[in-house]
């Protein structure tokens, strides 16, 4: 236990801080924030230099494999369950609206990580889009790995990348309308039939079978 | 627009008035005299025996030879990153052991040291050597039913047989320590849900012994069989800078010569690879073969792994304290580990609640098949199974 506490005091490994010292060198004022957490190097850029980092990432700072390029959407999550009511079978998110550790501008931000297969190190990049028309560079020329991961978050959350060569969809059939994974899509299965946890519970063999509360209480 | 008189044009009949029977004749004399070679459009799936599962894959081709090659995924898309989103951390650990069903253990260790790491908990040691020696005998399983699989898909049925029958012997170690063959479902934030059954050590240490023989098998039978290497030999060469930009990983990178294994060079969380005597292997080559014979010393390094782990395991609780009704506090956080498939991560965001805000889930095979088009392209029909064979991917791990 202790020695979690003392590894995490110094947040930044050695090739995280020279990766900090460059992007802050290359980037100027389009690093917005950075921070370390949990063994992680975590850097929030401005979205003109989106497709920059990733050049800069591969043919500078080592980071040769590209792990995922993802999307996320702040806005609050649907209410699942009331805080303090003693339904622990579905998460009480908080009501209101907070962006992470480095921050956001608005709802949606995209996320990647890279990783360098010689240096044993990686860092993950975060940056902000536009709400009314979320677009942001590909990294496609740089990453061709990051084709798929386009495709997923372009279909799972509208956003656009410019210059990809086709965004199409990926998982979901052509015709599907919305983008599932954004907080205001429904998860119809919910919808139709609610979560049943503990009032689903079966009784043991030989024990009186369950009605609703006996099994609610525990 | 050259338009083939034998197939029907998409508007229906031509508007030719000419005799059926001397259209068809017509077409015969085109085949005879023009030799038209068209491109083909082929089918491979959603439902075919060589892609273990419902990937399909369009190849255009000319003669024998793959054009161009488009794999079209989704038929098992679960939408496990919306789900999860309606879940608790308990909850969870179930719902993703679905994603890649032959290493089912080794899916949940990352998301529970993403947990434990933003609550600031760390296993007791002794759950730390269960978890790291179920996690490599999961990669034994899945590793000897590659093995026999990959003899199956170059013809040779025999190895198959031999591949199913092996990793029963580590799938019934994880039965009897777990309760399931396949979705164990035992990590607990914290530890693990049971000890060690009685007797278990003795019978794993014999077990390794068998899959440590069924190795020798398979070199001899397979990988060193000249048939078997003229299929796999120089076949889907994948370059170590292409594969790491495509973010292949695991094995299959390995095989292309670059030496970057998680279980050594990734943050130990909370698995004791670097208590153990091991070695990464890696191939040269980047082809079918490198990497059947990469996954071959896999297994046998996981065997010794485990042997090494049964003498070291250290006595003591399995679970650490913690409290009844998890709640993980704010925070975001990435954890990636080995899995047998490659690289297993998951991106937690909490916002101090029961459940995740977000989780990505970054699953090894989805990275290790898009590399496909650029692979296959070129490439033989009868090679392009040897390829999707050798670079061993699993559905649910594609399409999550």
């Amino acid at each position: 236990m202790a020695d979690t506490e003392a590894e995490q005091a110094p947040a930044l490994r050695d090739a995280h801080q020279q990766v900090l010292a460059r992007l802050e060198a290359e980037l100027d004022d389009a690093l917005l924030g950075s921070a370390g957490v949990h063994r992680n190097l975590i850097v929030r850029v401005r979205r003109d230099a989106w497709a920059q980092v990733a050049s800069l990432a591969k043919r500078a700072l080592d980071c040769d494999y590209l792990s995922f390029i993802a999307g996320i959407d702040w806005m609050p999550a649907p209410l699942l369950a009331e805080e303090g009511s003693g339904d622990t079978s579905a998460p009480a998110q908080p009501r209101e609206t907070t962006y992470g550790v480095t921050g956001s501008e608005g709802r949606f931000q995209v996320f990647a990580h890279v990783e360098s297969t010689a240096r044993h190190f990686g860092f993950t990049v975060k940056t902000d889009l536009d709400e009314a028309d979320p677009a942001v560079d590909t990294w496609v020329p740089v990453y061709p790995g990051a084709d798929w991961h386009e495709r997923e978050t372009w279909e799972m959350y509208g956003f656009r990348f410019d210059g990809h060569p086709s965004l199409r969809h990926l998982y979901l059939p052509f015709a599907f309308e919305g983008h599932p994974l954004r907080k205001d899509f429904p998860l119809l299965a919910r919808e139709v039939k609610p979560w049943p946890g503990l009032v689903d519970v079966e009784g043991m063999p030989g024990e009186p079978s369950s009605d609703e509360e006996g099994a609610v209480a525990e | 627009m050259k338009v083939d008189p034998r197939l029907p044009t998409p508007g229906g009949i031509p508007e030719v008035d000419i005799d059926p029977m001397l259209y068809r004749h017509l077409a015969g004399a085109a085949v005879n005299v023009e030799l038209d070679t068209g491109d083909m459009i082929l089918n491979l799936g959603p439902q075919h025996p060589a892609t273990h599962g419902t990937l399909r894959l369009v190849v255009r081709l000319d003669g024998e030879r793959v054009i161009a090659a488009d794999p079209i995924i989704g038929y098992m898309h679960r939408g496990y990153e919306k789900l999860v989103e309606y879940r608790t951390y308990p909850q969870i650990t179930t719902l993703i052991n679905r994603i890649d069903w032959l290493s089912s253990f080794a899916n949940e260790v990352p998301f529970i040291f993403a947990a434990e790491q933003l609550m600031g908990i760390e296993a007791p040691p002794r759950a730390r050597y269960i978890r790291t020696m179920l996690t490599e005998l999961s990669r034994i399983a899945t590793f000897l039913l590659f093995l026999g699989e990959m003899g199956l898909q170059v013809g040779a049925i025999t190895p198959a047989f031999y591949g199913f029958r092996d990793r029963e012997y580590a799938l019934n170690l994880i039965e009897a320590v777990t309760g399931g063959r396949f979705h164990p479902n035992f990590n607990r934030i914290g530890g693990v849900k049971d000890d060690l059954p009685w007797g278990w050590i003795n019978d794993c240490r014999q077990s390794m012994k068998k899959v440590l023989d069924s190795c020798d098998d398979f070199e001899n039978l397979v990988a060193g069989n000249p048939i078997f290497e003229q299929r796999t030999r120089s076949i889907g060469i994948v370059p170590r800078e292409l594969g790491a930009a495509y973010g292949v990983s695991g094995s299959n990178l390995r095989s292309s010569g670059v030496d970057w294994d998680l279980r050594r060079d990734g943050d130990p969380y909370g698995l004791v690879y670097d208590e153990l005597d091991w070695k990464v292997w890696t191939h040269p080559d980047g082809d079918s073969f490198a990497r059947y014979w990469v996954r071959l010393q896999e297994t046998r390094e996981s065997a010794r792994m485990v042997l090494q782990m049964l003498d070291a395991l250290p006595s003591g609780p399995i679970m650490a304290k913690v409290p009844r009704i998890i709640k993980v506090p704010e925070g975001e956080v990435w954890v990636n580990c080995e899995n047998p498939l490659g690289e297993m991560g998951y991106y937690i965001f909490s916002k101090g609640a029961t459940g995740p805000f977000r989780v990505k889930i970054r699953s090894a095979s989805f990275s290790n098949v898009s590399i496909l088009p650029w692979l296959l392209r070129g490439a033989y029909v009868p090679d392009v199974i040897t390829i999707l064979a050798s670079l061993y991917f699993i559905l649910g791990d594609i399409d999550r």
